[in-house]
């Protein structure tokens, strides 16, 4: 079932938890919400699930506005961070509570309860430990469990907070490739809130990127990570650097000389260059280019990655080298960046407001040179 | 027993927050004795008392019209009180515990104001509230309804004393929980009504009993606040505290320890559920926080 999310707000005492946010989901995609720690990404899930009522806006379910629906109407699948299962209950009378509770001529007759539970609980590949109680069973198990346990009712839409936000980096990895086989399988419209960028590219469809209570970019994860469309968005994906630059008539500058990067059509004036540590090309003396001191230096598998201070402010940028790199001798590095973005220096101020700036009047993209 | 003490006790390994054996002997000594002489002494001393004219002087004690009617109006009361404060107790730690709202700190004020009144002020107020120089007095006695030296008054006074037992002990309990097992259910389908039968009650249902039982044994055991407004007439609204009261100012010991041996009994048989629901209850709970 396809979801829109149309113009929807929350305000929480006087608090914009979310603002004039729209998303359209389609039938069977893998979404993740991602974003840091009060981007509002929970109750922007929240919402839709109908745990809470927007302040203002809509939401469609194929079509329909189901705003004011409560949530037993809108027969989602809720999988909640801390898993909430009933502790009081076995594992297969979690699985077939939301079936039970079924009444009038939605009830469904016991052994049709105990048939279908026991078919989610071999779905979920927990055979056999239907008769465990939660808190006999491990941190992945639980999971699971929970995600039998919304499967159960045949939603319409299934929402997981954080799915593997409790558990150790291993099983997180195993669940991960698991959940995604899930779907595939199970063709369910998902949508899950994480913090964890890799989950996020790894898993889904397509990543949505928030930032303080807006939508900074959605995108699939080859778009997100390659072509970032705000400062926010550049920093929070992956790793990034970034330098005070200048734009002049097409060039950029660094200081006081031309660091050999067209400028694109990003208008004169300060702005800001964001370029991955990995995106660089090493140079051996330059014209125009950027040089630094080295600082400090890190092995970081196969690589290192160096801390340079770059020209007369105490600005660092970081790039990695090959791990057998004899330049760390001599104290001084010249590189140029292979991929990189700028932004003017306006949007880039305030990078993670999400004002109207980073929406409408977006920095145009200076694209790569090599 | 000084000498015991190895001589390198000096240089023996103990632990910085573990005071000597001396002293450790000592504090024991001091606390054992203090429970001895304040708590065991006079309970003992009530079933001594109690049986010191004989067993059969103690059952006939017991079997007197008299204290066989504060017995039954005492298990009466506490009938109609624990119920009333179950409802009222689970309600308002429901409330104050799962939702946000404007006087809520107001409130749990509210819910804690019978412990901190003074049992005969709960009484008194009952008096000024129904008793016939009140407002409401007149009108009562109009219609026949009698409240004050009656049943109903002692309810009330009752209700009134021991209504913050469950909700103490619930609210903590359910705000440690959260709403995520409510949502869960909703989210499943379940109503409201569904969701608090199958899992909200299921949840506290521990410590929901501790309550019940303390508040059964305070709602038994109330002296001050039912003696101003009972009226203390024989066979009718004596409950077994007062009737304790009336006996031994009577001199009549046998009688008076006989029915207080039975209140005695009470309270052990509360502190020994009480423990097991403690060891239950810890149990349970630790088991319940598996995050």
């Amino acid at each position: 079932m396809d979801l829109s999310i149309r113009k929807v707000c929350k305000r929480f005492d006087g608090f914009n938890a979310l603002d004039d946010v729209s998303l359209d989901i389609g039938s069977g995609e893998l979404i993740a919400l991602l974003g840091p720690s009060g981007s509002g990404k929970t109750t922007l899930l929240r919402l839709i699930a109908g745990l809470d009522l927007p302040s203002g806006g809509q939401i469609f379910f194929a079509g329909e506005d189901a705003s004011r629906r409560s949530v037993q109407e809108r027969n989602i699948g809720f999988v909640f961070q801390s898993y909430a299962l009933f502790r009081h209950m076995t594992v297969l009378e979690n699985v077939g509570f939301g079936l039970s509770v079924r009444r009038g001529p939605a009830r469904v007759p016991a052994a049709e309860i105990r048939r279908r539970s026991l078919e989610l609980l071999d779905l979920v590949q927990l055979s056999g430990l239907e008769k465990r109680y939660p808190h006999q069973l491990s941190g992945g198990q639980r999971q699971r469990v929970a995600l039998a346990r919304a499967l159960a009712i045949e939603p319409s839409v299934l929402l997981l907070d954080e799915p593997f936000g409790a558990l150790d980096a291993k099983v997180r990895r195993e669940l991960r490739s698991w959940l995604r086989d899930l779907h595939d399988r199970t063709g369910h419209t998902t949508v899950f809130v994480t913090h964890d960028q890799e989950e996020a590219l790894e898993l889904a469809d397509r990543v949505v990127v928030m930032s303080q209570g807006r939508i900074e970019q959605v995108g699939t994860p080859d778009e997100i990570y390659d072509r970032p469309v705000s400062p926010f968005v550049f920093s929070f994906i992956g790793e990034s650097s970034s330098l005070p630059v200048r734009v002049e008539d097409g060039q950029v500058w660094f200081e006081d000389r031309p660091i050999g990067i067209p400028a694109g059509e990003v208008a004169n004036g300060a702005a800001t260059l964001y370029f991955r540590p990995h995106d660089v090309e090493l140079l051996h003396g330059c014209g125009g280019c950027l040089a630094g001191t080295v600082v400090s230096s890190r092995r970081v598998a196969g690589a290192r990655r160096i801390d340079l201070s770059m020209g007369a402010g105490d600005v660092i940028a970081e790039i990695e080298v090959p791990a057998d790199h004899p330049s760390l001798a001599k104290g001084r590095i010249a590189f140029r960046p292979t991929r990189w973005r700028i932004f003017p220096a306006r949007a880039d101020a305030a990078p993670t407001t999400g004002s109207a700036s980073s929406g409408a009047a977006l920095p145009r993209l200076a694209l790569t040179g090599s | 027993m000084v000498l015991d003490i190895p001589a390198d006790r000096n240089v023996a390994p103990r632990s910085a927050v573990t005071e000597s054996p001396l002293t450790r002997m000592v504090l024991i000594a001091l606390a054992l004795g203090f429970l001895l002489l304040f708590l065991v002494l006079p309970l003992l001393a009530v079933f001594v008392q109690a049986f010191a004219k004989g067993v059969d002087a103690y059952f006939a004690a017991l079997a007197l019209p008299d204290s066989l009617a504060a017995i039954k109006l005492t298990l009466l009361v506490a009938a109609i009180a624990v119920p009333c404060n179950l409802v009222f107790g689970v309600a308002a730690a429901w409330a104050i515990a799962k939702f946000e709202f404007k006087g809520k700190a107001f409130l749990i004020t509210l819910v804690d104001l019978p412990f901190s009144v003074s049992p005969v002020i709960s009484g008194l107020v009952y008096v000024l509230l129904f008793g016939s120089g009140s407002l409401l007095g007149p009108w009562l006695t109009s219609h026949g309804i009698q409240i004050l030296f009656a049943v109903p008054g002692i309810v009330l006074a009752t209700i009134f004393v021991t209504f913050p037992f469950i909700a103490r002990e619930l609210i903590p309990l359910m705000q440690d929980q959260g709403t995520a097992d409510e949502e869960a259910a909703l989210s499943l389908g379940a109503t409201g009504w569904q969701t608090f039968w199958r899992v909200t009650l299921p949840n506290i249902r521990w410590g929901l009993l501790y309550g019940v039982l303390l508040c059964n044994a305070r709602a038994m055991g109330e002296f001050g606040a039912v003696s101003v407004v009972s009226g203390h007439i024989r066979g009718l609204t004596n409950t077994m505290p007062l009737h304790v009261e009336i006996l031994y100012n009577e001199y009549n010991f046998t009688g008076a320890f006989a029915v207080a041996s039975l209140l005695a009994l009470l309270a052990l048989v509360t502190l020994i559920m009480k423990t097991l629901l403690e060891l239950r209850y810890s149990r349970a709970g630790s088991l319940s926080t598996p995050h």
